[in-house]
């Protein structure tokens, strides 16, 4: 377990050392999300601050999954996750440590982008070590996720364009504009699916929001649930392959 | 678990593979292989593309998964103890896949510590396989920014990087150049040297003759012999020929040679005739005065001995075209 752990780190490392900035997460993982939270500024800035938490969860959202399609996908058809697996680490560590790069991304993302926010528009964060664990949570949530959509395709083009089928229901469903309890019944039980409906939710209560779905604790252990199924989805897939 | 390698190590099989057999979709990539590489050995797969080489190095290093049959490294099942297996092998595949965006001392650094090395001895032994492949110079550069040549010796550094009991090379000189190929070739011999069991698969026949110790000549997924180079060449029947360099090459001789009664047969090649003969002595003197009769000259005269390729092309069948064929190009 520990020289598992200790491998999905080195692997984590290595990603971002060697990813972080390639032109797809540039504008996919950074860009888009930047451009996203700037046009709903510019659309309404009065009622802009209710939408910071949800702007917030979109980035990590987009930046989890677009660097593992970067780190799966690409690797894949470079050849290189072929020689990860020559390495003495189970298909599992592998993705753990891909999953844990991606997540990293989203979290210094998302860190730079609160900072900015807090700079440009002063807020209160009600509960900061709520807010802290939401968004650490979600990033290993999203970056599963991601994990899962790249391990089932073969170009960097086809990950960010599934992705895509994943990311932008979300983006209507989840709460980011429109409250989940406000949503047509008919789609509501689609937004109890989604795992950005859970992170925005918690991270809704750390800004001092009252919860709309169930309480941050729940919303946390629903996203680890979907994590791991993510992962265990993603490792039955590669190891598929393999076979 | 190293006590039990020594143990298995005073043995002599180090690779022992049964029955193998795998399929993708219908196509048959491996028909029931058996093989075993003693300690020591360089064994070799020498087979056309498509014959089932990558897949039996893929098989062996846990990247795929086998049908049926049992392939065993120092005693280890590749299937059920795929981690074990990967500790005590190395691999050098076919191509040169370390991290382009890593530089050359990082990519070994990160190899290392999958291998579970420490922080101090990985960088000590990152800069003694820097050193000892010729890349010193190199360790701060991005390993994308190397010739194929040199991709190819850090891919093999990283490769033994933890001192594998084990290594497998996968076409180990395609698509490099003929002073990258023997560079790599000395390095191949020197681990050898080294006591590393080496496996490698090749399409190159030359390379198979100086490389191996023994060789399993392999077509469509079945290996058809295992024996050493000499053992091979030996067993090509022997239909002694004489190959002769004749100076002016006038167009009408080659059937005028229809007319030496001493040889059974004659081919040409390249810029020499290849005549196959029962009696040297006599098919010499006619040969000669046949020439001479023509005004012509003999320039040179060798006798042939079977080679390795004759081997191979008279084993399997095959045209010797085939192994000269590259996947993505000639050499």
């Amino acid at each position: 377990m520990k020289d598992a752990l200790r491998s999905a780190f080195f692997i984590a490392l290595k990603d971002m050392k060697a990813y972080y900035f390639k032109p797809p997460n540039i504008s996919w993982g950074m860009l888009f999300p930047l451009v996203f939270i700037l046009a709903f500024y510019l659309r309404s800035p009065v009622d802009f601050a209710h939408l910071i938490p949800g702007l917030l969860s979109l980035s990590l959202l987009f930046s989890t999954t677009s660097m593992e399609a970067i780190v799966i996908t690409f690797e894949r058809m470079t050849g290189a996750l072929e020689r990860l697996m020559l390495y003495p680490v189970s298909v599992t560590t592998i993705l753990v440590g891909k999953i844990s790069g991606g997540a990293c991304f989203g979290i210094t993302v998302t860190i730079v982008f609160l900072l900015g926010l807090i700079i440009l528009f002063p807020f209160h964060l009600e509960n900061p070590l709520l807010f802290f664990v939401s968004v650490v949570i979600s990033s290993f949530t999203f970056s599963a996720l991601g994990a899962f959509v790249s391990v089932s395709v073969k170009q960097v083009f086809e990950a960010q364009t599934l992705a895509n089928l994943f990311r932008f229901p979300m983006i209507f469903l989840s709460g980011v504009f429109i409250p989940v309890h406000s949503l047509p019944s008919i789609v509501k039980p689609i937004a109890y699916l989604m795992p950005l409906t859970y992170s925005i939710d918690s991270i809704k209560v750390s800004f001092g929001y009252r919860p709309q779905i169930t309480h941050p604790l729940l919303s946390l252990l629903v996203l680890a649930v979907f994590a791991f199924v993510f992962l265990g989805l993603s490792v039955k897939i590669l190891k598929g392959r393999m076979s | 678990m190293i006590g039990e390698i020594k143990r298995f190590l005073s043995g002599d099989d180090v690779v022992t593979v049964k029955e193998l057999r795998k399929s993708y979709n219908t196509f048959p990539a491996l028909d029931g292989i058996s093989f075993s590489i003693r300690k020591g050995e360089v064994f070799g797969l020498l087979g056309p593309n498509g014959a089932g080489k990558t897949t039996t190095i893929k098989i062996l290093s846990g990247l795929s998964m086998p049908a049926s049959g049992t392939a065993k490294i120092l005693g280890y099942d590749v299937v059920s103890n795929p981690v074990i297996v990967k500790k005590n092998i190395g691999v050098v595949p076919e191509t040169s896949n370390l991290y382009p965006e890593l530089t050359c001392f990082d990519n070994l650094i990160f190899a290392g510590r999958l291998y579970g090395i420490g922080t101090k001895k990985v960088k000590a032994r990152a800069d003694e396989l820097l050193h000892l492949f010729s890349l010193e110079e190199k360790g701060d550069v991005l390993f994308g920014k190397l010739s194929s040549g040199m991709k190819r010796r850090l891919t093999v550094a990283a490769s033994i990087i933890h001192n594998p009991p084990v290594l497998f090379f996968d076409e180990p000189t395609t698509g490099l150049d003929v002073m990258s190929a023997r560079a790599l070739r000395e390095i191949i011999q020197s681990l050898k040297n080294r006591g590393i069991t080496i496996l490698l698969t090749t399409h190159y026949i030359e390379e198979a003759d100086r490389l191996c110790d023994r060789i399993a000549i392999i077509v469509k997924g079945k290996i058809i012999t295992i024996a050493t180079p000499e053992a091979l060449k030996k067993s090509v029947s022997t239909e002694r020929a004489v190959d002769v360099k004749i100076s002016p090459y006038p167009p009408f001789i080659e059937e005028e040679f229809s007319k030496i009664t001493t040889a059974v047969k004659y081919e040409k090649r390249e810029d020499m005739f290849r005549f196959f003969i029962n009696d040297l002595n006599a098919f010499l003197s006619e040969i000669s005065a046949f020439i001479k009769g023509k005004g012509l000259s003999i320039e040179a005269v060798r006798t042939v001995t079977p080679s390795l390729e004759d081997a191979f092309v008279q084993i399997t069948g095959m045209k010797r075209e085939i192994m000269v064929q590259e996947k993505g190009g000639g050499k």
